[in-house]
């Protein structure tokens, strides 16, 4: 196979800080790779890790979740109720055998476009590496190709 | 099955550019459900609006996706003219084509299909769309403007002459805050109570406006245009309707020996008293914890001497709970406390005081009547030291930030001093001068030139006391850092300016957020600076940063106009995007078990408990339910929900995983 593998990646983001964010990057033209596709949520509170589940049985080979930094969310707390749930989340992820490299969690600010172009470019490259998420599709009876 | 029109959008090149719009049109017709799609140059434009509008008549749409630009900038533009050709606008969405895919990716068959796929997830999105409509709310057109500073006292008026009803709450038993201390005001050097008392009194006698002095906020419930506010009138021990303020009770108390908190502790004030002879309400207060008669049940002169009989020493603290529609919080500043300055001596020696007690020594009703006298032995300081940034900009003092005003009072007060003692010699030591403002600069110039302050820039390391002088030991940085040492009579310190005490704890009764330094944030530090992130609910003067007047008095009348335009509608409207707790019909009713998670995980306040009764009026279950008033719709609790009960209308689990599905 010479074509290289192209990496699907699921983005949760919330619409207060990093999907502004990206419009940011947008307007700034910071070039990133596409292989991510951005589901827009209120807040990262809003994201319910049956969702990050549902990526992956869909043939995510990667998820990313931002939101705002600490102490700027815009609903006050959402993001720690977030960064919470995620700390469970991945203990949980890491004890069911799903490889935790495989998400990435962050914060990108509203103002923080280049950040985010920089963060999906080292996504992409670091979920390329890693290649196709081969246990998990097996797991869910997707086969791998 | 649902009939959703597709519309791509070129944005001239933004988006064709990179992106083969024709293709992903092309693409868009093939999902199910898609009846109609095309691309245009741009989609925003008159033309492009009507295009859409009439596709939707033409083809019967229920749905509409208009793949362009973020929908941070036009999803209100496309909602609209979808509402207007009979579409719920909550029925449309946008793919965002251009800052999320033209503009960052090269031209190339990956950048059409992830626009293609953009597209998809939106078509899901709005297929499990429900119709929306904005909630409308009633609003309560009544302010309730705590703390009854300048800041409160400018806000109060502001709202009272739009028309609007004003409670006016003060902690105190006088309004008139800080300012009514100052003797006079920066750049203009105009007495303090000279510009405040008219205000003071407009306050208390217009007619819009109910002065509640010695209350304090108790609780604060409901949501923006509905709060129920409860205030605690504290027990005043006197009747206000029966009692003339004529003063007799205040001149036979036989306790005369409270320290002043007027007159910031430099005199005595008797246990039954009036704070300042210009107070409004012009009133006594019995001061319980050091009245004889609360404290031993003997004495009783006040009562005996009132001549119409009003002193009520059996009477309590009231609970009053108003309908308030609007929150202004002006509840100003502290300044820092003594102990935090021991190498000063501030606290042990009596000549080195704060700048407001500086303040009362130079007010004409002051305790000196405006003589400048030192406490300690009152007599006339030759040598007077300022000493700038005390505490502020010092990190070891927990203040990293500037407190603004004090460059500009310490100019005042070196000027004061000089107009009272023409032969004496004030030195300033000082970090740096920041006195950016209208005539302020001029103001410091004259300072040092005319009046001749001796500025040293410069720390003070010590001061201490040695044969009845004061020695303030410093460097001198302009000089190599050369040490300084100065012989003073008194020491003033310009001390920073904090949060009051009680700001945090009143953050969390009004559900607003606060800095690490307990003052209030605004909701966005350029463009919402005097709102908060709770809706309803503003801010004026220093309860938000330290602020001068003439900053506080427009931020006052800033706060007064941002709730006269809340205030000049009749309903509220808000957009519907709100967490919803399931209904169904009995036996189930609800599959929310009552847990309560939610209202833990809520920052809003917004989860009821609700009862759910059979026929017969028994208590079935208790289930939680939301207050779409308060529901922000962040969906913290929809993640939460153990049983899946609650929902977020517009971000449904129905509609993320469809829009999941199609990845």
């Amino acid at each position: 196979m010479s074509e290289q593998f192209e990496p699907k990646i699921t983005a949760f983001v919330c619409n207060w800080c990093t999907y502004a964010g990206a419009d940011l990057t947008g307007t700034s033209r910071i070039k990133y790779q596409p292989n991510v596709r951005v589901l827009r949520v209120p807040c990262t509170g809003r994201i319910d890790f049956m969702l990050i589940m549902k990526a992956f049985e869909r043939g995510a080979d990667g998820v990313m979740i931002s939101g705002c930094h600490p102490n700027d969310c815009h609903y006050t707390s959402g993001n720690y109720h977030a960064r919470r749930r995620w700390m469970v989340f991945r203990d949980l992820m890491d004890f069911m055998g799903i490889d935790t490299e495989r998400v990435t969690f962050s914060w990108v600010s509203a103002a923080e476009g280049a950040k985010w172009g920089a963060l999906v470019n080292e996504v992409t490259d670091k979920i390329r590496a890693l290649g196709p998420y081969a246990e998990q599709k097996q797991l869910v009876g997707l086969g791998v190709e | 099955m649902s009939r959703i029109g597709v519309f791509t959008c070129h944005c001239g090149e933004n988006i064709a550019g990179t992106v083969d719009c024709p293709k992903v049109a092309e693409l868009s017709r093939q999902i199910p459900g898609v009846v109609h799609s095309v691309d245009y140059k741009y989609m925003c434009s008159d033309p492009g609006q009507t295009l859409i509008k009439e596709a939707i008549k033409e083809h019967k749409l229920d749905g509409v996706v208009v793949a362009a630009c973020s929908p941070r900038m036009h999803e209100p533009t496309f909602r609209k003219a979808a509402a207007e050709a009979g579409v719920n606008p909550y029925l449309c969405e946008m793919a965002n084509l251009r800052e999320h895919c033209s503009w960052v990716h090269e031209k190339n068959e990956a950048t059409t299909q992830k626009a293609a796929d953009l597209v998809r997830v939106m078509v899901e999105k709005v297929k499990h769309d429900t119709p929306l409509t904005p909630i409308k709310v009633p609003v309560t057109k009544t302010a309730l403007v705590v703390g009854g500073g300048i800041a409160g006292i400018q806000t109060a008026l502001d709202i009272a002459n739009a028309g609007h009803q004003v409670v006016l709450v003060e902690k105190s038993p006088s309004i008139g805050g800080h300012m009514s201390q100052l003797s006079e005001t920066f750049p203009t050097l105009d007495c303090s109570q000279c510009i405040l008392t008219p205000r003071m009194v407009e306050a208390a006698q217009h007619p819009n406006i109910k002065l509640m002095t010695y209350s304090e906020v108790e609780k604060v419930d409901g949501f923006i245009g509905n709060f129920k506010v409860t205030v605690r009138k504290k027990a005043k021990k006197v009747d206000e309707k029966a009692c003339t303020g004529c003063g007799l009770c205040v001149t036979k108390c036989p306790n005369k020996k409270i320290p002043d908190e007027f007159n910031e502790g430099l005199a005595f004030r008797p246990a039954i008293y009036v704070p300042f002879p210009q107070a409004v309400p012009n009133k006594p207060t019995i001061d319980t914890a050091n009245c004889t008669y609360f404290k031993n049940g003997k004495c009783g002169v006040c009562s005996k001497v009132c001549p119409t009989g009003a002193i009520r020493y059996e009477q309590e603290d009231e609970l009053i709970t108003m309908d308030i529609g609007a929150i202004v919080m002006a509840t100003g500043f502290k300044l820092m406390k003594t102990d935090k300055f021991p190498e000063y001596g501030y606290g042990k020696y009596k000549d080195v005081i704060d700048g407001m007690q500086f303040e009362r020594l130079a007010s004409a009703s002051g305790p000196t009547a405006g003589v400048i006298k030192r406490p300690s032995d009152g007599k006339e300081p030759e040598t007077v030291v300022f000493i700038a940034c005390s505490g502020s900009r010092d990190r070891a003092k927990g203040v990293p930030y500037c407190s603004k005003i004090c460059c500009m009072y310490t100019a005042k007060h070196t000027m004061l001093y000089k107009h009272k003692v023409h032969h004496g010699q004030a030195y300033v030591f000082y970090m740096d001068i920041r006195s950016a403002g209208k005539d302020y600069d001029e103001f410091v110039r004259r300072a040092i030139e005319e009046d001749e302050a001796k500025y040293i820039r410069g720390r003070v390391s010590r001061i201490y006391e040695e044969d009845g002088k004061l020695i303030v030991k410093g460097a001198d940085t302009l000089m190599n850092g050369e040490p300084v040492e100065i012989k003073a009579d008194m020491v003033v310190l310009a001390t920073a300016v904090q949060s009051q005490d009680c700001s945090e704890d009143l953050a969390q009764t009004l559900h607003i957020s606060y800095d690490k330094y307990g003052f209030f944030a605004e909701a966005h530090p350029k463009l919402r600076p005097v709102e908060t992130n709770t809706a309803g609910i503003f801010l004026a003067g220093a309860c938000q940063a330290p602020r001068d007047i003439p900053e506080t008095v427009a931020q006052g009348s800033a706060a007064g106009a941002k709730v006269a335009a809340l205030f000049s509608q009749d309903e509220l409207t808000r957009e519907p995007i709100v967490a919803v707790v399931n209904r169904q019909a009995p036996p189930l009713f609800s599959t929310c078990t009552g847990c309560f998670l939610c209202q833990t995980a809520c920052p809003y306040q917004a989860i009821e408990q609700e009862e759910i009764k059979d026929r017969s009026g028994r208590v079935i279950k208790t289930v939680a339910k939301v207050n779409p008033g308060l529901c922000q719709g962040c969906g913290t609790c929809v993640a939460f929900c153990r049983t899946k009960a609650i929902d977020l209308a517009g971000f449904s689990n129905e509609q993320l995983f469809a829009e999941l599905m199609t990845l």
